[in-house]
């Protein structure tokens, strides 16, 4: 297929529907209105169904009952948004049923702004709604990404029935570029869903969509399922990509979806000035590539994790690494993107030994 | 030998856990009942509540899913939506429908979702004890309106009926109840329209249903449904407020008494 030029927001939508989803909620709030104006032209082109709802509690919770009848469906919103959806996000992976979230992040706490901002990466992998879950996360760094990893998400959103978060920020939903969709095969491990999903009890018995065990050792035993699934996510979905780690390094950096590419940039500019500086990128966010993080900390000594928030993925870089390397951190936040100059100088005063 | 009167087959075996003189029952059996009347069974798709009828899903043998509380008309309109085919309905209480999720319900019923929503209002809030709801009478005892509920801090009780009334989209609303035998016979008419309304993929259809709650209400069950008589319907007329066939001849403010009226 041609490249095409396209706005993040779209081509989350376009994915959506070359990945064949054909339901959409959402709610909108800026910076990822577009992907609700996309799909409310595109969707009835194919056949689909679009609502705009009356709240993100709303758009979540109609997600969680299409999701309930077997059809593949998602939603995408923006940080306070996604607080909103945190009470379905919860039920649907108590329920444990495939839907697919995108959170085009703006810097928060509260209204916070509109800017691009990764200061969810904490609401996203350890929680946000209540309860012994966990989410997918994948973050993309290139529109192109994008797209790939929401072709992705639809694909693990079946295999293990547990809501997949895409973790986009503001810079990859406003960004142009090119892009091209290659929808992946038909997945083969996915569970009919006659075997669970309430589409109606013509010739089996009847599906109930629940998360309530009032037994508390029923519920116990549910939450040991949803545990095992994760670790088997730990064994078989980790993903991450590294850059100008070959060599020897003097430094590792850290760093996921926009933030990464601004390292990479001021990698290359370092390059130039014979500093040699590796960045390992997660594409899953959770599960987390902790073993990836550990064997080139080991190999480097010295690493920093740079992001758009006051530092939240650092504990993750902090547990990976174990406590005898020391890992220092950069970020700019609140919609402040640090810029390839900045995280250079950062890198220049770690790699000399004195942090200014 | 015939048989007169039997189990519902929409109805599982299961022994329900309502209270004594509750009226969930008798309302489940009738939902059941018009499902088995209208062979739909094996394509509706029941959205149950939270609070005294959330484990409603144990007593209806068709497939069903728990919502959130108070969204289960957003569940609902994400089921119909992605699978128009299915027969869908939410079955809701007054804290839920009422309060927790006015949202959810004004909205749905706006948009003309093709649904059904049961709304049972016993003017409390059942499972969590007692406490007062949007649509505990002016006056009522409740455990936390412990002098009667005070209309100069709490306000009047909603009218959910007159409320949804106003907007133009929902085409079928009325209200019932199941304080006698004629009534539930009505009852039962009015949730059969719903349903064959849905079927047709006409309208939203909304069906109030007037219930008891002797325990919390704190009297014996036949005293329940006398105290609904002369306390609840004064404030919550009923009769038909909408209807897509004979919408011209109805404001939506006041209810058109049904035809055959209860003996008082």
């Amino acid at each position: 297929m041609a490249k095409k030029l396209m706005k993040g927001n779209e081509a989350i939508g376009e994915a959506a529907i070359q990945a064949g989803c054909r339901n959409y909620f959402a709610y909108p709030i800026t910076p990822q209105s577009e992907v609700a104006e996309y799909l409310a032209r595109r969707m009835p082109e194919v056949g689909g169904h679009f609502v705009q709802a009356e709240s993100e509690l709303a758009a979540s919770n109609m997600v969680f009952g299409a999701a309930a009848t077997g059809e593949m469906v998602f939603t995408t919103s923006s940080s306070p948004g996604i607080s909103l959806m945190a009470e379905a996000i919860s039920y649907i992976a108590g329920a444990q049923l495939p839907a697919v979230f995108v959170n085009i992040v703006r810097g928060g706490p509260g209204l916070g702004g509109i800017l691009p901002a990764q200061s969810d990466y904490l609401q996203s992998t350890k929680g946000g709604g209540h309860g012994d879950y966990r989410l997918l996360v994948l973050a993309p760094s290139t529109v192109q990404e994008a797209v790939d990893l929401m072709m992705l998400s639809f694909r693990l959103a079946r295999r293990y029935r547990n809501p997949v978060l895409v973790l986009g920020d503001g810079m990859i939903g406003q960004m142009m570029e090119p892009v091209e969709f290659n929808p992946p095969p038909e997945a083969d491990d996915v569970a009919p869903v006659d075997t669970w999903a309430t589409n109606g009890a013509k010739g089996r018995p009847r599906n109930i969509v629940r998360s309530l065990y009032l037994d508390p050792e029923v519920l116990e035993k549910n939450n040991h399922e949803l545990a095992a699934k994760y670790e088997r996510w730990k064994r078989d979905e980790v993903r991450f990509a590294t850059y100008n780690c070959e060599g020897a390094p003097q430094l590792l950096l850290v760093a996921y979806g926009t933030m990464a590419r601004v390292c990479q940039t001021a990698i290359d500019e370092l390059k130039g000035e014979g500093i040699q500086v590796g960045l390992l990128r997660p594409i899953t966010l959770f599960p987390f590539p902790s073993a990836a993080v550990a064997e080139l900390a080991d190999r480097i000594g010295k690493v920093m994790c740079v992001e758009m928030s006051m530092g939240q993925m650092v504990e993750d870089v902090q547990a990976a690494v174990g406590r005898t390397i020391p890992v220092s951190f950069y970020g700019r936040t609140g919609g402040m993107v640090p810029s390839p100059d900045e995280v250079a100088a950062r890198v220049r005063s770690l790699v000399k030994g004195a942090v200014s | 030998m015939t048989a007169l009167f039997s189990h519902p087959r929409t109805m599982t075996e299961n022994i329900t856990h309502y209270c004594p003189g509750c009226t969930h029952g008798v309302i489940h059996r009738l939902v059941a009942e018009v499902i088995d009347e209208l062979g739909i069974a094996d394509k509706t798709v029941g959205v149950g509540p939270v609070g005294c009828a959330v484990l409603i899903y144990n007593y209806f043998a068709v497939d069903f899913q728990e919502a959130p509380h108070g969204r289960a008309p957003a569940l609902a309109t994400g089921a119909k939506r992605a699978r128009p085919d299915l027969i869908v309905f939410t079955y809701q209480g007054d804290g839920d429908l009422a309060s927790i999720g006015t949202n959810e319900i004004v909205h749905a019923a706006n948009r003309g979702e093709k649904f059904t929503t049961i709304f049972v209002n016993n003017a409390i809030y059942g499972m969590t004890g007692g406490q007062m709801a949007p649509t505990t009478l002016p006056g009522q005892v409740t455990t936390t309106s412990p002098r009667g509920r005070d209309v100069e801090t709490a306000g009047y009780p909603m009218r959910m009926c007159e409320l949804l009334s106003t907007l133009r989209t929902p085409a079928y609303v009325v209200r019932t109840s199941v304080h006698s035998p004629q009534m539930i016979v009505q009852t039962k008419k009015a949730i059969r329209r719903a349903f064959e309304l849905q079927i047709q993929r006409r309208c939203y259809t909304f069906v109030e249903v007037l219930s008891t709650c002797p325990t919390n209400w704190g009297m014996p069950p036949v005293k329940a449904l006398r105290w609904l008589q002369d306390n609840m319907i004064p404030y919550y007329p009923l009769g038909l407020f909408k209807d897509p066939d004979i919408d011209a001849s109805l404001t939506g403010q006041t209810p058109r008494p049904w035809k055959e009226r209860h003996a008082d």
